[in-house]
């Protein structure tokens, strides 16, 4: 039986990590590098980058932090931000990224998506879904938009609809963004997260919002997450990868114990 | 010198990084000399049997692998290479390797838990491991050992007797197969943290010597 997974997400500009408190005052916390191998250290099942670098000039400097972290951590990991082409998506995956995030790329040209998994396997794309509860509508049927630009353009498209579609284009996970849930350390948004795990066929990641051990297991249990993003509640050091995972073994989670190796 | 064999299939570099990380020499190769002079192969691979097969044999690589085989030289295969090595796919309906006895099928659909909770496919995430028999390259497995596994499709050999290990994912598969001197499995070591590392430092021990 599959562990559901704990994965730490750094946000990476200018090759530093930084963390967005709702895309907003980012702070500067560290090397990507040196938090990758503490995360790998601690049990993470999984890493996901986030460039937020903005200047195309300096994206060459992700590329190098992703062969670095290549080099040192081998457990899976995605890069996301700023990927446009096939040519991007391939340029961090030689480089030895196991995944790549599309986002704001797939809402512009949504064949990214189909054009991404022919060309490398459907098994590395990660659609990124940034998403807001809206009134519902006959565009927005589910009451949930996605948005763009973190969080500041609506795009008048229906993040259900969005997610099966990208499905159906060879999406291979979800990575699930609650942007009124992101920074709030309020929990997750469990009926957002659990309308759309139970409506694809492949894994969703939920992220945004996670404050405690009991959040966690909201995600992982009643919304049905096969995976959760953590950001703050580590980053801090409010609690370590081993104290979450032990804490939600004894809720019955399953996970994979690393400190038992 | 240890060839990893590339036939334009995925991600190679993290099990290069592994092998190197461990202090092994190896080499990322298509080249037929290189593969003949190595002392053991790697055979990894992400993506589609149908392409794969139609890269090995554009690339001369399906009898070479064979040849290396049949000479005793250890290999091991990953992922795709631990599924195109039996004899067919049902993935693109395509003739594979033979190396081993069986076939790769597709996870049924739908596919449920014990719980009967909907399971989702790929089989994307970590797992553990069942060993059915003992392996000079699974040597220190512990109960808690876990792999990263992503893959639609499954190998299914002929007999049990290719059967090392098995996992469950709403149906119970064999997730570690082998035949002497080839070990295949169906997770990432390079990407399974030491526990995986563990296994591809004893491959790169194994004189390829197999007996139950």
């Amino acid at each position: 039986m599959l562990s559901k997974r704990i994965i730490p997400c750094l946000d990476v500009r200018d090759g530093k990590t930084t963390k967005g408190i709702k895309f907003k005052q980012n702070i500067d916390i560290g090397d990507p590098v040196e938090m990758a191998r503490f995360y790998y250290e601690e049990g993470a099942d999984e890493l996901v980058f986030y460039d937020i670098t903005a200047s195309s000039e300096h994206r060459d400097i992700m590329i190098d932090v992703v062969r670095r972290v290549a080099e040192e951590i081998f457990i899976p990991f995605s890069v996301g931000g700023g990927i446009r082409t096939i040519d991007d998506m391939r340029r961090v995956l030689l480089a030895g990224a196991e995944k790549i995030s599309v986002n704001s790329a797939a809402v512009k040209d949504p064949s990214i998506i189909s054009k991404g998994a022919r060309a490398f396997g459907s098994q590395c794309i990660v659609l990124g879904m940034d998403v807001k509860q809206v009134p519902i509508s006959n565009n927005i049927p589910s009451g949930y938009e996605i948005v763009i630009h973190g969080g500041r353009k609506y795009t008048g498209i229906d993040a259900l609809a969005w997610a099966k579609r990208a499905e159906k284009s060879g999406a291979g996970e979800i990575c699930l963004n609650s942007i009124d849930a992101d920074g709030t350390q309020e929990g997750y948004e469990i009926v957002l997260t659990r309308l759309i795990s139970e409506n694809v066929n492949i894994p969703v990641i939920a992220s945004g919002g996670a404050g405690n051990i009991d959040h966690l297991y909201d995600a992982l249990t009643q919304a049905r997450a096969d995976a959760a993003l953590i950001a703050s509640i580590v980053h801090y050091g409010t609690y370590t990868i081993k104290e979450i995972k032990q804490a939600l073994i004894a809720k019955g989670v399953k996970m994979r114990k690393t400190w038992l190796l | 010198m240890i060839a990893i064999i590339d036939y334009r299939a995925g991600n190679l570099k993290s099990v290069e990084s592994a092998l190197i990380k461990l202090g092994f020499s190896c080499r990322v190769t298509h080249n037929r000399e290189e593969i003949l002079r190595s002392e053991r192969l790697i055979f990894p691979g992400v993506g589609a049997a149908g392409k794969a097969i139609d890269d090995l044999r554009s690339l001369g690589l399906d009898k070479l692998l064979k040849e290396s085989f049949d000479a005793g030289k250890p290999v091991l295969g990953i992922c795709l290479g631990a599924q195109i090595i039996l004899d067919k796919s049902e993935e693109n309906n395509v003739q594979c390797l033979g190396l081993i006895k069986g076939e790769v099928k597709m996870f049924p659909s739908p596919l449920f838990s014990g719980n009967n909770e909907r399971l989702k496919i790929p089989h994307m995430g970590w797992n553990g491991v069942r060993l059915i028999k003992n392996h000079p390259v699974l040597e220190g497995l512990m109960p808690a050992d876990e792999f990263y596994f992503v893959h639609s499709y499954y190998t299914l050999p002929a007999s049990d007797q290719y059967v090392i290990a098995m996992t469950e994912h709403g149906i119970e598969f064999p997730s570690i197969i082998g035949n002497n001197n080839l070990i295949a499995m169906q997770f990432h070591p390079e990407k399974s943290g030491n526990s995986g590392l563990r296994i591809l430092k004893n491959f790169c021990t194994w004189d390829g010597h197999y007996a139950e």
